[in-house]
């Protein structure tokens, strides 16, 4: 459905967008993700046709963007970053207009009426645009791009600046309408791009750091055996702590126990890691019954997405400061035949990046309480 | 190009500016008229449509400052330029909407032809020449104006510009007057605006100046298509 070869785009001495190739089948939700100044809005207007390419191709529905741009873009439904909404209209003057800008075939009534009923705006349809809330406008925005039913969404940032709720619905409607078209998605926020997309293209300095399925880009990180426990002693006193370390440290293939902080009453969470390739779980389990223990929390902290993200990000930080000299060192992270492998973290390292990611998963649930 | 027309003549009339635009150009023209015309107890008009030429260089860029401006500002391009239309669609939409504005203002100025017409004797060719050359001189300048506001995302600085610009067409004659380059000032004064338009008002119909006109209209419609195409090689 969309196939992207070589794409590259330079403002002046900058590489905004360098050699990046990809191919969206039917049917499929893509997600971009990556830091802002990425490359993501750069790499989505050229493929509405916005902005032009410094070199490579574009071919949406097997049509080039560049040869025939009225076509190609006959094709796609886009929502930029910044919806492009009249504000002194109403939304049903706008959508009007829209209907008639894109030529559309079908019957005005019933099809902007399907639309709006999709993207829940019904009930503002008459009032002006300017007055509506942030998420009615990213709505409207939406619905813009839904009208003459695109085969292809493209959708830049589409849940920026709304609030949870908004967001749950956006996400909800972008899945539902996955199903029947083909849909580009760029995000900054990580969850967001798991919850909903089938494939995922991690883009930082313009260059895809990785690319492929949620779950082959889960899977290839998932080979660091560590883990959270909250293990709940027979005495309920600090005298359990010593024991159960000792204890779980006498397994095979564990590596390295570590006794953290008492977290509820009388009861401690351990670190655990064990050696590759060996699942301590139910070994573990056994002792635990054994022993008369109580297993309250059982915690995998294998390298989630949002470590990668962290790691690419930080990997930007880093060549920040250091601008002047050569282009972005190759984060921790290379690609193989499309499959993402993480090498193996310097283990100082790892840790702090799983800490931060812990907390901004806590905020982001509201705390566990 | 129809969708894009429709659009901007709803927001000349919501965002205001068609009031303002015919308010203003009625109520010069008609001080023009009753002192000028009426007040003189004449039927000769060609002074009330030279004064004309002023009024029409500082009213255009009020029609055209935001066609562009506005849309580059809100990022609205975005959902023009991504749509399946060109770009000489786009920008003649914009343009005959404001041309036809501006024929409505005309339109109802014919007003005054009439009352003319029914107080004395008009000789009709003169006063209809004067009001095409007025049209043909409207449509250039809003071709002008419609340009200068594609370069810029500023819509006061667009006006601004844009009545700078056509006063220095307005002074064109006067520049080329003092220009001892005797090719450049006689280049200087083919390209004014004034000295063809005042043919009119003397009651000669000038094709030729019609011509110039009309090329001039498309000349900078197509340089604004360009500067729309260039912004995405940027």
């Amino acid at each position: 459905m969309i196939e992207v070869k070589n794409l590259t785009k330079r403002y002046g001495d900058k590489q905004a967008v360098n050699d990046i190739s990809f191919k969206v089948e039917k049917g499929e939700i893509l997600g971009f993700l990556g830091p802002n100044g990425a490359g993501k809005s750069t790499t989505m207007n050229m493929l509405t046709g916005y902005i032009s390419s410094t070199s490579g191709q574009i071919l949406i529905n097997g049509v080039d963007i560049l040869e025939d741009p009225k076509k190609a873009k006959s094709f796609i439904g886009y929502l930029p970053e910044i919806p492009p909404l009249y504000m002194d209209m109403t939304v049903d003057a706008y959508l009007s207009f829209m209907f008639d800008l894109k030529k559309c075939k079908l019957p005005r009534k019933a099809h902007l009426k399907d639309v709006c009923d999709l993207c829940k705006i019904t009930a503002v349809r008459g009032r002006l645009i300017r007055n509506l809330s942030k998420g009615y406008k990213q709505r409207v925005g939406l619905a813009q791009a839904l009208i003459n039913n695109p085969p292809v969404l493209i959708l830049d940032e589409p849940t920026v600046g709304l609030d949870p709720n908004q967001i749950i619905e956006i996400r909800t409607l972008i899945k539902k309408l996955g199903k029947t078209h083909t849909v580009i998605l760029s995000s900054h926020i990580l969850p967001e791009i798991q919850a909903v997309c089938d494939k995922i293209i991690i883009i930082n300095k313009g260059v895809v750091a990785a690319n492929g399925t949620a779950e082959e880009i889960a899977k290839n990180i998932t080979n660091e055996h560590k883990m959270t426990l909250r293990i709940e002693g027979s005495t309920g006193t600090a005298a359990d702590k010593q024991q159960v370390a000792d204890a779980i440290r006498a397994l095979p293939g564990v590596k390295y126990v570590r006794a953290d902080m008492e977290r509820e009453k009388g009861i401690y969470d351990y670190d655990v890691e064990a050696e590759e390739n060996v699942d301590i779980r139910r070994s573990l389990n056994d002792l635990c019954r054994e022993k008369g223990w109580n297993i309250l929390m059982l915690q995998l902290s294998d390298l989630t997405l949002e470590d990668i993200f962290l790691k690419i990000t930080m990997g930007e930080t880093l060549s920040d400061s250091q601008k002047n000299s050569k282009p972005a060192p190759k984060i921790d992270i290379s690609v193989k035949d499309g499959e993402l492998v993480a090498s193996t973290a310097k283990a100082d390292e790892a840790p702090a990046a799983e800490d931060e990611s812990a907390d901004a998963e806590e905020k982001e649930n509201g705390g566990d309480q | 190009m129809g969708a894009i027309y429709r659009r901007e003549m709803q927001a000349f009339f919501i965002s205001g500016i068609a009031y303002v635009f015919l308010a203003v150009f009625f109520l010069f023209s008609g001080i023009f008229f009753f002192n000028g015309v009426l007040g003189m107890g004449t039927s000769e008009v060609s002074a009330m449509f030279s004064s004309m030429f002023i009024i029409v260089l500082f009213l255009i860029p009020i029609l055209t400052m935001k066609l562009m401006s506005e849309e580059k500002k809100n990022r609205t391009d975005q959902g023009l330029l991504t749509a399946p239309v060109g770009l000489w669609s786009i920008v003649l939409g914009k343009y005959f909407a404001a041309l036809t504005l501006f024929a409505i203002a005309e339109a109802i100025v014919f007003i005054y032809a009439l009352i003319l017409g029914y107080l004395g004797n008009v000789i009709w060719s003169t006063l209809i020449g004067n009001y095409i050359a007025m049209l043909f001189l409207g449509a250039a300048f809003i071709a002008v104006g419609l340009f200068i506001s594609s370069l810029t995302e500023n819509q006061m600085a667009a006006a601004v510009a844009s009545m700078l610009a056509l006063f220095m067409l307005y002074l064109m004659d006067s520049l080329a007057r003092n220009v001892k380059n005797a090719t450049v000032s006689k280049i200087m004064t083919s390209l004014s605006f004034y000295s063809r338009y005042l043919e009119f008002t003397r009651g000669v119909f000038s094709l030729s100046s019609i011509v110039f006109f009309v090329s001039a209209a498309f000349l900078f419609n197509f340089l604004t298509v360009r500067v729309l195409d260039k912004r995405r090689w940027g």
